[in-house]
């Protein structure tokens, strides 16, 4: 009996190396597959003990070889490592790495995600005698061995939405989380809350969580991974993958979307993106890697749980050391555990304290702004590094005399003034008639009427007869090229709204590229916006000289990088610059559509968060407008997807700092970007036509093998399902950003 | 009184419906090479978001507009001498044969014999109790209705108002909607026909049912 067991497990790990190597045949796999079938020819003439020998023997051979085809692992390989069924999944860490625990919102199907699995967990610790039970909210994707509702593991935004209440929970109830990331993206449907604007919420609202966050992965598919993976301490199992797109899709768009990739060039995509667990180590984008067993971790290695409990409770410990100063003996055994038997001996408690909480914030962001710096390219000279550091401190001096000194007792000064003059005129209400009259109150009425008579005019007078039609259209400052060409062009709404051609210098040039029938806008250059509406005549751009470059050294992607470069005149998809609107400073971040498709790196990701340390030096408000993002350039592999958790919580920083930080999305915003800095703005508006989104119509019918009606990402869907705040014709946009500057945004704008 | 006789032989005589393609403004046509006798499909897609098959372009100052195939079906007539020429507005470029299919013949003689009483705003129907009942009891085709007849329940916002039929007497021959299930405004409700002609339509209908051969 134990003997057909044991064998049936030898069959079974052929099988699964088999499955792992694909298509690949070797020298190791046919030697262990000759030996088996030998094994089981021989098996029914053989007595028991010869048997039992032969089985220990092949057991032996098959750990030897299974060590032997680890080294022949390739990073696509690992990919369908994790994604095999036998992979360990979050159930088999709940059961085998925690003590107890208690799933909350979901029994099997039975769940508003059953991909999501959230529960209350206990690790217990030793206290000399007395055992401690220290409780974690652990989270993440459950591929549940290939059950059909889990989906794969990937979450639909309501699940993720129930994660981030966990995490919320987990807060006020000073408990560290714990989240397992398996899954291969999120499921890209725009239904409320949407699947990019709930990515965005959870990494928003993860920049600022109080409590010490561990993030392991095993499968880190782009943003679906992120939305619970903005951790303080970041490990990774040895056979997992993190990238920002599965080979497959990389393979897609490296071989033109139409055909089917081949699997050479699926393996070259894997290879080239870098997505293993060695590599983000040396990238600097995870802290540390778990060994799991040769050819992965499978829910029979009971010694990896082991080892994957003394890590989980390592890194909390670590975590809260760093934050909340333990004693030296403690700090200093915690620092030497790699070596120490079991960290479960040295007790920490994990609940911080206030202090500690606000400290745990600062170093999260410390740490992620620290990431992927180097992987773009700083053309500034030493001298000029130095001057911009120098400027940046005296503008941090100039900014906490003016604005933090002065402007507090000027406004203690002013409401003083303010409370006097409302006291007066109580007093002129209250006691009114003569003694009013006596003590110079004079009648408010009368004194409101006594207006300059230009004002009233200027005020009263709807129109200016005498200077012709007043038509502000016509005063464009920037002139779109196309409106140079003598053609006439088609509404694409003329079949429903019955528009009739326009013809090009008209629409081009005085009507700003919208139908004088219905509206509809035709897309324009950003430098259109650049001139007609920030005014980057006379604006400032800084930090031009940051520029993208090819940090995973992706094959042939330095060349299109050049040839994007020459052709836009741009170093990066991203333009930043201080200017003017309507007379208030504002410092503007614009996303350039024709570099790369807007897509982000590193460059833009470090470009938008200087921006946004700019504006709050400087107190000004931060407009980012995406004249069109395709979303995280992939060729910049995980040093893009970074960039999604960086800029977020940069954003965020500047916003609870008293900000207003503004979205205008334009033309086609999709993806990453969508999902984490853009999205995650309380004030998001978008030009009329523009369409937003996680995922265009084509992956979604390839992931989700559902249809969606043609205008499923127009700007105004997005507005029906709440996604934005407000759609913007665009020749009042200018009147509209100056709107908003004046009625929007936190305490700390200077001109307010 | 309809004639169902002369009309199913209208419908045999010619199966089919000729849709004329014209130019819907001036311009340089451009025909893409089709022939005679060529098949052509309409638009497709779930939200038939997918245009028809490209049956020429029409170029008016440099603005190249394609025009394409309402309907699936067989090009006939193409005028071929107006390849590379300008044309006026309206002009008949080619004719497309599309050959009816059974529900369309269904639908067109429906059409001719019944009338259709519409929903008139979006909300949720029912029949009154009584006429409820009948149609329980004998099915659809037992009620009769007349003008004035309160024949409807209109729910909408948790108001109930009652509706009545307003048209030509006659017997129900189809209901056209699921109780209690929200009906656009000017969706058919019921269709109804003179009480003489209803077996006779029946008939027919019948008849085409398995009859009928459609050819594309």
């Amino acid at each position: 009996m134990d003997i057909d067991k044991r064998t049936q497990e030898l069959a079974a790990r052929l099988t699964y190396i088999r499955d792992i190597f694909g298509q690949r045949e070797n020298s190791s796999m046919a030697m262990l597959r000759t030996r088996l079938e030998e094994f089981l020819e021989k098996a029914p003439q053989l007595g028991m003990r010869e048997l039992s020998r032969q089985v220990a023997k092949l057991e032996e051979l098959f750990v030897l070889l299974e060590g032997k085809l680890e080294s022949e692992l390739t990073p696509m390989d690992r990919v369908r490592i994790v994604r095999h069924p036998q992979r360990i999944c979050l159930k088999d860490i709940l059961e085998n790495v925690y003590d107890n625990y208690t799933e909350i919102g979901g029994q099997d199907e039975w769940s508003i995600d059953p991909g999501m699995i959230i529960a209350r967990a206990t690790i217990a610790r030793r206290m000399g005698k007395k055992t401690v039970h220290q409780s974690v909210m652990v989270l993440g994707q459950e591929k549940g061995h290939g059950q059909e509702f889990r989906n794969g593991g990937s979450i639909k935004p309501w699940g993720n939405a129930n994660a981030l209440y966990y995490m919320r929970v987990a807060e006020i109830e000073n408990i560290p989380i714990h989240s397992y990331v398996f899954t291969p993206g999120a499921f890209p449907v725009e239904d409320y809350p949407g699947a990019a604007q709930q990515i965005s919420k959870n990494l928003y609202v993860m920049a600022g969580l109080k409590v010490p966050i561990i993030s392991v992965f095993s499968e880190g598919g782009s943003g679906g991974a992120e939305a619970i993976a903005l951790a303080d301490k970041r490990l990774m199992l040895s056979h997992g993958y993190y990238s920002v797109i599965s080979p497959e899709g990389a393979a897609a768009i490296e071989g033109g979307l139409k055909d089917k990739a081949t699997p050479e060039l699926i393996e070259a995509c894997a290879s080239r993106l870098r997505i293993t667990a060695a590599d983000n180590l040396e990238l600097g984008f995870i802290d540390r890697v778990i060994q799991e067993p040769p050819l992965g971790a499978r829910p029979e290695h009971y010694d990896f749980f082991r080892q994957l409990r003394r890590e989980v409770i390592r890194a909390t410990d670590e975590v809260v050391d760093s934050v909340d100063g333990l004693g030296p003996l403690r700090g200093m055994a915690i620092r030497r555990q790699a070596k120490a038997a079991d960290p479960q001996d040295i007790f920490v408690r994990w609940s911080l304290g206030t202090g500690a909480r606000t400290k745990l914030v600062d170093r999260r962001f410390e740490k992620f702004r620290a990431m992927s710096r180097t992987a773009c390219r700083d053309n500034r000279s030493l001298g000029a590094r130095i001057y911009s550091g120098l400027e940046g401190m005296l503008w941090a001096a100039h900014s906490t005399l003016r604005h933090d000194f002065l402007t507090r007792y000027k406004r203690h000064l002013l409401h003083l003034l303010e409370a006097a003059e409302a006291e007066l005129r109580a007093l002129r209400q209250g006691v009114g008639g003569p003694l009013g009259k006596f003590l110079g109150l004079g009648d408010g009425q009368q004194r409101r009427l006594e207006v300059a008579p230009e004002a009233l005019e200027r005020l009263t007078l709807l129109s200016c007869p005498e200077e012709g039609a007043c038509r502000l259209e016509d005063t464009w400052v920037y002139v779109s090229p196309k409106s140079r060409e003598d053609r006439t062009l088609t509404c694409p709404n003329s079949h429903t709204h019955g528009c009739l051609d326009l013809w090009g210098p008209d629409l081009f040039g005085e009507f700003a590229g919208v139908c004088s029938h219905c509206g509809h806008h035709f897309s324009m250059e950003f430098q259109w916006y650049l001139y007609n509406v920030f005014n980057f005549a006379q604006a400032y751009e800084f930090n031009s000289e940051l520029e993208s470059s090819n940090p995973l050294g992706y094959e042939g992607f330095d060349l299109k990088l050049e040839q994007a470069k020459r052709q836009t005149g741009l170093g990066s998809s991203c333009i930043t610059f201080e200017t003017h609107i309507e007379g208030v400073t504002t410092v503007v971040a614009v996303l350039v559509s024709p570099f790369r498709g807007g897509t982000v790196g590193a460059a833009e990701g470090e470009k938008i968060i200087r921006a946004a340390e700019r504006a709050m030096l400087k107190r000004t408000p931060f407009i980012l407008y995406s004249h069109g993002t395709a979303g995280i350039r992939i060729q910049e592999g995980t040093c893009g997807v970074i960039q999604m958790p960086r800029v977020t919580m940069a954003v965020r920083r500047y916003i609870e700092a008293g900000g207003l930080y503004l979205v205008l999305y334009d033309t086609n915003s999709f993806a990453g970007p969508v999902a984490s800095f853009l999205g995650c703005s309380a004030y998001q508006f978008a030009v009329r036509s523009s369409n937003i989104g996680f995922a265009g119509p084509g992956v979604i019918r390839e992931t989700t093998g559902v249809e969606v009606p043609p205008k499923y990402h127009r700007a105004f869907s997005a507005l029906s399902r709440g996604h934005i705040q407000g759609i913007w014709d665009r020749r009042d946009i200018k009147k509209n950003l100056h709107q908003a500057l004046l009625t929007m945004g936190g305490k700390n704008l200077y001109y307010r | 009184m309809l004639n169902v006789k002369e009309m199913l032989e209208e419908l045999n005589a010619s199966p089919y419906e000729e849709i004329e393609i014209k130019t819907p403004h001036t311009g340089v046509i451009d025909f893409v090479g089709l022939n005679p006798g060529d098949r052509v499909s309409g638009p497709s897609g779930k939200w038939l978001e997918r245009p028809g098959t490209l049956l020429a372009n029409l170029t008016r100052e440099k603005n190249k507009k394609p025009i394409c195939a309402t309907q699936k079906g067989q090009v006939m007539d193409i005028r071929s001498e107006l390849e590379g020429k300008f044309v006026e507005a309206g002009e008949r470029l080619l004719t497309i044969r599309h050959f009816l299919s059974k529900e369309e013949v269904i639908g067109r003689i429906l059409k001719k014999a019944l009338h259709l009483f519409h929903a008139p705003e979006r909300a949720k129907y029912y029949f009154v109790p009584e006429i409820d009942a009948k149609i329980k009891a004998g099915g659809e085709q037992s009620v009769k209705v007349r003008e004035g007849l309160d024949m409807f329940i209109v729910s909408r916002m948790k108001r109930e108002t009652p509706l009545s039929y307003s048209g030509p007497e006659g017997m129900i021959y189809a209901v056209y909607f699921q109780q209690g299930d929200n009906v656009d405004g000017g969706q058919p409700l019921i269709g109804v026909c003179p009480e003489s002609q209803l077996s006779l339509i029946q008939d027919v209908v019948n008849r085409v049912q398995g009859e009928w051969e459609e050819r594309d």
